[in-house]
């Protein structure tokens, strides 16, 4: 398996030429941009079969996508920011009308104030519109996620974004651990359809109006669907590690087993946190990490179960719901051990928005405090902020 | 692990350099990470590329602090850039300057670090007729962290070098003359 130089954009480019999708229409924007630059330089450079659709902005690219799919195609694209925001209404009808496709999403935080830099609302924002939806912690996971969204998002019918932090992954180059083209199309087959626009001799109707009589029937198909999309991620991961050595479940547990304390991180703050974790082991605190993978479906049976040992929980969000209950994670996790029969002392910090940097020492410093908080059982603010100037 | 700071100015090459010294380290079977920092991207104005260079897997993802060495692509920046700024108390720091270590490290208030200098916007003149001051860097620094040897950056640089300029190999030899010239005559 040879080992290439790439940086998270480059990484998603490279999986999306090995993939070759029949469609990618897209429109590109920082810090995204060079995902579909390079994607049409392999276009140009006839590397790839794909039909290259440069639209005018990021609501054509997915509404095109989503023709594209319709008519029975393997289809792609990227986005971030702005742009993911700008193809929101278009999100739901790609998963309303049970379209596979992918997009390549490098997480930057949405205006105003404007900026360019790494956070989770742009993908937060987009977590009710019926997308499976997929992070990681570096650019190896990313592109290994990317390869396997084709197969999940086929089997699922339904849309699949796989994302990766701006500039902190995506400008970053480091080793990737490269498949070889015939093992990508090995691994993903062949896209086939049971329905689609352009096959003959059987018409049939797609994005029909659908009132009060069927409307409800088919969402209630749709969330069915995401109900079985967890078993389609776990047999696709397994399969993808069968292949690599890499693997891939819903998170990742990292010194969980004997730990009493948990940080809960996604994206590539997980990767630094478990730098910080090491540094609290040596300091004699029994913490552990759970990095989460998959967010929609939010697999909270799954995450339940794990933490049963766990006397406190913190959870690092690296965005707000504004609904001033704290962010996403916190929010969904805090939910999931409702009805947990034991309940875990649970603390939420926001941190890094707008791409504010985040270190070991402040990561520390949050399992410190969560130690503390295990001793007394005192919580003396449930959400908190890292690194703001208040 | 090993870290590494480079200071340039937009347009010298200080985000090539530290790629092309992450691969070639990675090509002696280290895993690395090299990135820049993000601001605004203007010829001349004050820039930041990393390295973090590690015998085994890196999970950090956060900017470096404390590096191990500092690079300095034009010595301009020392007056109004904190160029010292983290570097470990046994750190080595590395400029482009005429000016002799013992000068520099006057100029600098450093202590305990080690300075290093060489000319390498000389070294750029005369080997590429461009005062790219670069790839001499990565000579110079490939002698001063004792991380790889010069056949190892070489041999890797001259794949990415021939990969960038194919069709001008006079700009890969150049290059080329210019690491081993800045291996050569960096003192400290």
């Amino acid at each position: 398996m040879p080992i290439k130089a790439l940086t998270g954009n480059e990484a998603m480019a490279e999986a999306m030429r090995q993939i070759n999708p029949d469609v990618v229409a897209a429109y590109p924007i920082t810090p995204a941009t060079e995902v579909v630059q390079l994607f049409a330089q392999f276009v140009a450079d006839g590397k790839v079969d794909t039909e290259f659709v440069a639209v005018e902005s990021e609501h054509s690219a997915l509404s095109a996508c989503i023709g594209a799919a319709a008519a029975g195609g393997r289809v792609m694209t990227s986005t971030a920011s702005q742009g993911l925001a700008l193809m929101h209404e278009m999100l739901y009808i790609a998963s309303g009308l049970r379209l596979p496709m992918v997009i390549c999403e490098v997480n930057r935080s949405m205006s105003a104030p404007i900026n360019i830099h790494c956070d989770h609302s742009d993908t937060m924002g987009s977590r009710e519109s019926g997308w499976i939806q997929i992070f990681s912690e570096d650019s190896q996971e990313a592109y290994d996620s990317v390869i396997q969204a084709i197969r999940i998002s086929e089997q699922a019918f339904l849309p699949c974004m796989v994302s990766l932090d701006g500039f902190i992954i995506s400008h970053c180059m480091q080793g990737i651990n490269e498949l070889t083209d015939t093992e990508v199309q090995e691994f993903i087959g062949e896209h086939k359809t049971p329905y689609s626009l352009l096959m003959d001799g059987h018409p049939f109707t797609i994005g029909a109006l659908d009132l009060q009589d069927y409307f409800f029937e088919h969402k209630r198909a749709q969330i069915e669907a995401m109900e079985n999309v967890l078993p389609i991620i776990k047999s696709v991961g397994k399969e993808f590690s069968k292949r690599t050595k890499r693997g891939y479940g819903f998170f990742e547990e990292y010194m969980l087993g004997d730990a009493d304390i948990c940080l809960i991180a996604l994206g590539s703050c997980a990767g630094t946190a478990k730098v910080a974790i090491q540094e609290l082991r040596d300091k004699g605190i029994k913490a552990g990490l759970l990095k989460l993978r998959v967010m929609r479906p939010f697999p909270y049976k799954e995450i339940v179960s794990a933490l049963f040992n766990i006397k406190a929980i913190a959870v690092l969000d690296r965005s707000t719901s504004m609904s001033t209950m704290g962010g996403p994670v916190f929010i969904e996790l805090r939910s999931a051990l409702y009805d947990n029969p034991v309940h875990p002392l649970m603390v939420n910090y926001i941190y890094g928005l707008g791409g504010r940097d985040i270190f070991p020492r402040d990561i520390v410093e949050v399992g410190q405090k969560l130690e503390n908080i295990k001793r007394t059982g005192k919580i003396e603010k449930m959400i908190d902020y890292i690194g703001v100037r208040e | 692990m090993f870290e590494i700071r480079w200071h340039g100015r937009g347009g010298q090459g200080a985000k090539t350099a530290a790629l092309l010294f992450g691969n070639a380290c990675m090509a002696t079977g280290k895993y690395f990470q090299a990135f820049p920092e993000y601001g605004p991207e203007r010829m001349g104005a004050p820039v930041l590329a990393f390295d973090r260079l590690s015998d085994t897997p890196i999970t950090i993802h956060c900017g470096i602090e404390t590096p191990d060495v500092v690079i300095v692509l034009d010595p301009t920046l020392i007056e109004t850039q904190n160029v010292k700024q983290g570097l470990k108390k046994d750190g080595k720091i590395l400029i482009n300057t005429a000016e002799s270590p013992s000068f520099m490290k006057d100029k600098l208030g450093l202590d305990t670090q080690k300075v290093f200098t060489v000319d390498a916007s000389t070294i750029a003149k005369e080997c590429l007729g461009k005062e790219i001051p670069n790839t001499p860097m990565l000579g110079a620094l490939t002698k001063i962290a004792g991380l790889i040897s010069l056949d190892d950056l070489i041999k890797d640089s001259k794949v990415k070098l021939e990969k960038k300029f194919r069709r001008t190999p006079e700009i890969v030899e150049g290059n080329i003359a210019s690491i081993k010239r800045a291996y050569e005559e960096v003192k400290g």
